[in-house]
């Protein structure tokens, strides 16, 4: 099968779950999200048999190693949302009226298949008119998942605020795109990469302006300061599945996008060196932000908001490392720790805050107690967003420093030293409340259904497998 | 052989899995961490003196592209900590109290600690080295947060921040000094590095920020002065078995690395730096000094004291010759095991009355004569009188201290800090024995009048650390010979 048909295959697994929506009146619809889940295996399994090749054959759609890993990303990813999308159910059904329990919810499974297809064609994207296309198919279909409980004063909130932030972005996004093919007379990335050398100089500050204006788009994407200030409100407001989607499918074809355009720009020095400069001052921003402000958090879900504008800084501080030669690497390996430690959390939040009528850090109290095993697997999961060694997250802050160090970049290292003294502050108030505090008087144990328990074990296991054999996830970058 | 150098950091490891899953919580504990003392025993026994370098390696390849390997080995420097760590591990997990709920979370926790710090030790790889002793920080907060008494969180918190924020520190350092070498030699093998040393690829320019991120990075881990503050209120609080294996045996990590790493590869920036060493070296010893003596806690008092014994550590590194680096080894295995036996005679005591303050206690000898015997001994052993482990390194550290001869002066800046750094043996005499004075001797208040001599079981463990001090103590030359040949590959 040709690489390029696999996206389809993906969009018509997310027809086939919306035409079963409206055939199938009174099933219970997580079955749906389990068709998903069987049916992106799969699609899994499809990309494993691809090899990467450096030949295009629509000069539009690239299918090199980057692209592949990334397709794989989303793909997992999508998989453990759908498996969040079947435990958060119950919340779902409380915020969307119906006739019967099950009417209307049924879009809540079949969204992120289809949200799925979009991120997969833009890990492929080289042309800004794909990448545009394949972006507005992921955020149209965020608006409808961030506002889905529409019973929910804070879902529509966070909904019209990603609607108003997402629009304008992709307003930046577009106009710098039209400067820059006002300057080169190209859409594609690979074309402008060619020709940047051979433009006038005075056309130098206007590309320059236009590559600006894309990554202010690309940085509402990818939740870098100052373009974050979405992302609190938007991620608690959500349904917890799609924060949990939104902070790593999002984000990580956000930096494959802003990848690619750094690369092609570098074939001009001084436009390079400078959007380059302008990476630096956004990942500094980026840093204090999100780990300062991450400080004084009560909220679980608001934390890893932070936490995720938090580590935006650190793999925007390996984007501006650029020079170094792992530096595509240092990207590619700390998004792959990201997604298990990120959705790690969110699942085990889901399965908390269902049983604890909130998701607070205050609703953690005592859960060594209520849950030894969520307990266990929260902690892992907070060692390795706060960087301890032989976990991934360590694995990923470490070739992030060392690119950083290769390639000077001073500033960063002394603010990612304070940032992650900070993440040790914050990440373990969250161990604090499951170990140090009692339980409170009214809290039973918790129950976890097996297809969570496979799957938080899962990540648990993949977590210290990527920390303690570095090599296995230096291969998986290539 | 080999394999007896992996259990010596496996058994604690897969105790504390086990002990997690449910296995009976004391003993395989005790099984395990005598399993440790035997084999880190019979390994520094066995190890080859005649040969100095590196003996029983073994490695798996783990990432071929920068030369990355679960690297296994031991020479005289790191088979002497290894049986430090196992030492203080028995005792510890013996001084465990019996708790009736979470015990076995507890005592996994101690095994976790000191796999990790055994782990770090035989470790040659820097990855490892490195990820080893992190994995000994979260068990520790986890402890003083639960167990700890007193100010127990916010010692908590504070330990986890500055170890956690000097781990990083010493991460780029130690990724500074991946990055020295052009990219084909680039290695994390620390023997690989240590041969590398002599094309002096490590003592250029570009080496200075390196020795200072890692001087710093260490520093932190070690209460170097002025990054102390974390310590005395951390062992202050931490429960006994924490506070054991942490100063005993965790904080001469960052000792060892520099033992390790700084000393042998980068002689010059040593060389260069040693002003601002021996200024730190001396606010440790004096200021830190003078800070224990106003103490009137043991358990503060303690703690100080460890930081205090840090300067004479550093001192002997700052000699850069064989002499004075002897005995800063030498030194770093006699603290360890005195001060784990005072802080689990002080966790007894406590156990005991509630309180380890001065104005609140007196007199115990009438009712603890062997406690008070064995504090006597363990006090006479930090200050460093003949017969215990502590006399030698002391003696030996302020010998080289001497003999390092400062360029167109006889008497230069080494000399002024080791005169400076003999009158904190008369501190740490002035606050030990007043400790000594003020718990067990002098009048009883009424209240302590039923109190128990402490049993038999809580005994043997601090037997035997005073024992491994006196042994050595009598025989210096048991441990020299083991570390000397290494030291002498690259210092004259």
């Amino acid at each position: 099968m040709p690489p390029i048909l696999v996206e389809l295959l993906v969009l018509g697994l997310g027809m086939f779950l919306l035409m079963l929506e409206a055939f199938a009146r009174h099933h219970d619809r997580r079955v749906f999200a389990f068709i998903g889940i069987v049916g992106l295996a799969g699609v899994f399994c499809v990309l494993q048999s691809f090899h990467p090749s450096e030949a295009r054959v629509i000069s539009a759609y690239a299918i090199d190693a980057p692209a592949l890993f990334f397709k794989k990303f989303v793909v997992v990813t999508t998989i453990i949302v759908l498996v969040m999308a079947m435990d958060y159910a119950d919340t779902i059904r409380k915020f969307v009226p119906g006739e019967t329990p099950e009417s209307g919810i049924g879009e809540f499974f079949a969204l992120p298949v289809l949200t799925c297809a979009g991120m997969m064609w833009m890990a492929s994207a080289v042309d800004f008119i794909l990448i545009f296309v394949s972006l507005e198919l992921v955020t149209i279909s965020f608006y409808v998942l961030v506002a889905y409980m529409r019973r929910n004063a804070a879902s529509l909130e966070a909904g019209v605020k990603y609607l108003i932030l997402g629009a304008l972005s992709t307003g930046f996004f577009v106009y710098g795109v039209t400067w820059i093919y006002g300057v080169t007379r190209q859409t594609n990335l690979f074309e402008i990469e060619r020709v940047l050398p051979t433009i006038a100089a005075a056309n130098q500050p206007g590309l320059l302006f236009g590559a600006l204006l894309v990554l202010v788009g690309l940085g509402f994407k990818i939740a870098a300061a100052p373009f974050q200030f979405w992302v609190p409100d938007v991620y608690q407001g959500a349904p917890t599945p799609t924060t949990a989607f939104l902070s790593v499918g999002s984000k990580a074809v956000g930096f494959i996008v802003l990848l690619r355009v750094v690369e092609a720009l570098q074939s001009l020095r001084p436009v390079g060196e400078k959007m380059l400069f302008a990476l630096v001052l956004l990942a500094a921003a980026t840093l204090v932000y999100g780990n300062l402000a991450a400080l004084p958090q009560t909220n679980f879900k608001r934390l890893l908001a932070y936490s995720s504008i938090g580590h935006a800084g650190y793999l925007l501080m390996a984007v501006a490392s650029f020079g170094a030669g792992d530096a595509g690497k240092a990207v590619v390996v700390y998004l792959a720790a990201y997604l298990l430690m990120t959705l790690l959390s969110f699942l085990i939040l889901i399965i908390v805050a269902q049983h604890s009528e909130g998701d607070d850090i205050a609703h953690f109290n005592g859960l060594a107690k209520r849950s030894p095993f969520l307990a266990f697997s929260l902690l892992v999961a907070m060692m390795s967003l706060a960087g301890v060694p032989l976990t991934a997250g360590f694995l990923g802050k470490f070739l992030v420093f060392k690119v950083a160090y290769e390639t000077g970049q001073f500033l960063l290292l002394a603010l990612g030293v304070i940032t992650v003294g900070c993440g040790f502050y914050y990440y373990l108030k969250v161990v604090r409340a499951m170990y140090w505090q009692p339980v409170p008087g009214n809290a039973a144990a918790i129950p976890v259904n097996s297809l969570s328990l496979i799957t938080i074990a899962l990540l648990v296991l993949f977590i210290f497998v990527f920390g303690i054999f570095p090599g296995l996830a230096l291969g998986l970058a290539g | 052989m080999n394999l007896l150098v992996h259990l010596s950091y496996l058994a604690p490891l897969v105790a504390g899995l086990a002990i997690l899953a449910g296995a009976p919580a004391r003993k395989t504990a005790i099984t395990a961490s005598l399993i440790a003392a035997v084999s880190s025993l019979i390994v520094f026994l066995s190890y080859d003196r005649a040969t100095a370098g590196f003996q029983f390696l073994s490695s798996v390849p783990l990432a071929q592209a920068w030369d990355l390997k679960f690297l296994i080995g031991v020479d005289g420097l790191n088979a002497t900590m290894l049986l430090l760590t196992s030492l203080v591990t028995v005792a510890a997990v013996y001084v465990s109290p019996r708790l009736e709920e979470g015990e076995n979370r507890y005592v996994a926790c101690v095994m976790f600690i000191s796999a990790g710090a055994a782990g770090a030790f035989a470790s040659l790889d820097l990855f490892f080295f490195y990820a080893f002793h992190e994995l000994a920080l979260i068990p520790t907060f986890l402890m003083i947060g639960i167990w700890g008494t007193g100010n127990r969180q916010a010692a908590a918190w504070k330990i986890t921040i500055y170890l956690s924020i000097g781990s990083i520190i010493l991460l780029i350092g130690l990724i500074g000094l991946y990055l020295l070498p052009s990219p084909a030699d680039r290695t994390f093998d620390i023997t690989k590095l240590q041969q590398m040393a002599a094309t002096g690829v490590f003592n250029g320019q570009n080496a200075h920020p390196v020795y200072l991120l890692l001087l710093v990075g260490f520093g932190i881990l070690v209460s170097l002065f002025p990054f102390h503050s974390w310590a005395p209120p951390a062992y202050a609080a931490a429960p006994v078995p924490v506070a054991m294996l942490h100063a005993g045996v965790l904080k001469k990590f960052g000792l060892y690395g520099l033992l390790r790493l700084v000393l042998p590869l980068m002689p010059q920036p040593v060389h260069d730096w040693s002003w601002l060493l021996l200024i730190l070296i001396v606010g440790n010893v004096l200021f830190v000094g003078l800070a224990t003596i106003a103490q009137k806690q043991l358990d503060f008092t303690l703690g100080y004291s460890s930081v205090m014994h840090m300067g004479y550590i550093f001192l002997g590194l700052a000699t850069y010759n064989v002499i004075g680096v002897n005995g800063a080894a030498l030194l770093m295995l006699a603290h360890g095991l005195s001060i784990a036996a005072l802080f689990a005679i002080a966790g007894e005591v406590r156990k005991q009355t509630g309180t380890l303050d001065y104005r609140d206690l007196g007199g115990l000898v009438k009712n603890m004569p062997t406690l008070t015997f064995m504090f006597g001994l363990a006090t006479f052993a930090s200050i460093g009188l003949p017969g215990f482990a502590n006399f030698p390194s002391e003696l030996l550290v302020f010998f080289g201290a001497f003999k390092n001869s400062t360029p167109g002066a006889a008497f230069g800046a080494f000399q002024w800090v080791a005169m400076i750094a003999l009158w904190g043996v008369v501190i740490s005499s002035v606050y030990m024995l007043r400790a000594y004075r003020a718990i067990f001797f002098g009048e009883r208040p009424g209240r302590w009048q039923a109190l128990k001599d402490a049993p038999v079981t809580f005994g043997l463990p601090v037997v035997l650390l005073l024992a491994a001090l006196v042994i050595i103590g009598l025989n210096p030359q048991s441990v020299i010979g083991a570390i000397e040949p290494g030291f002498r590959l690259f210092l004259k």
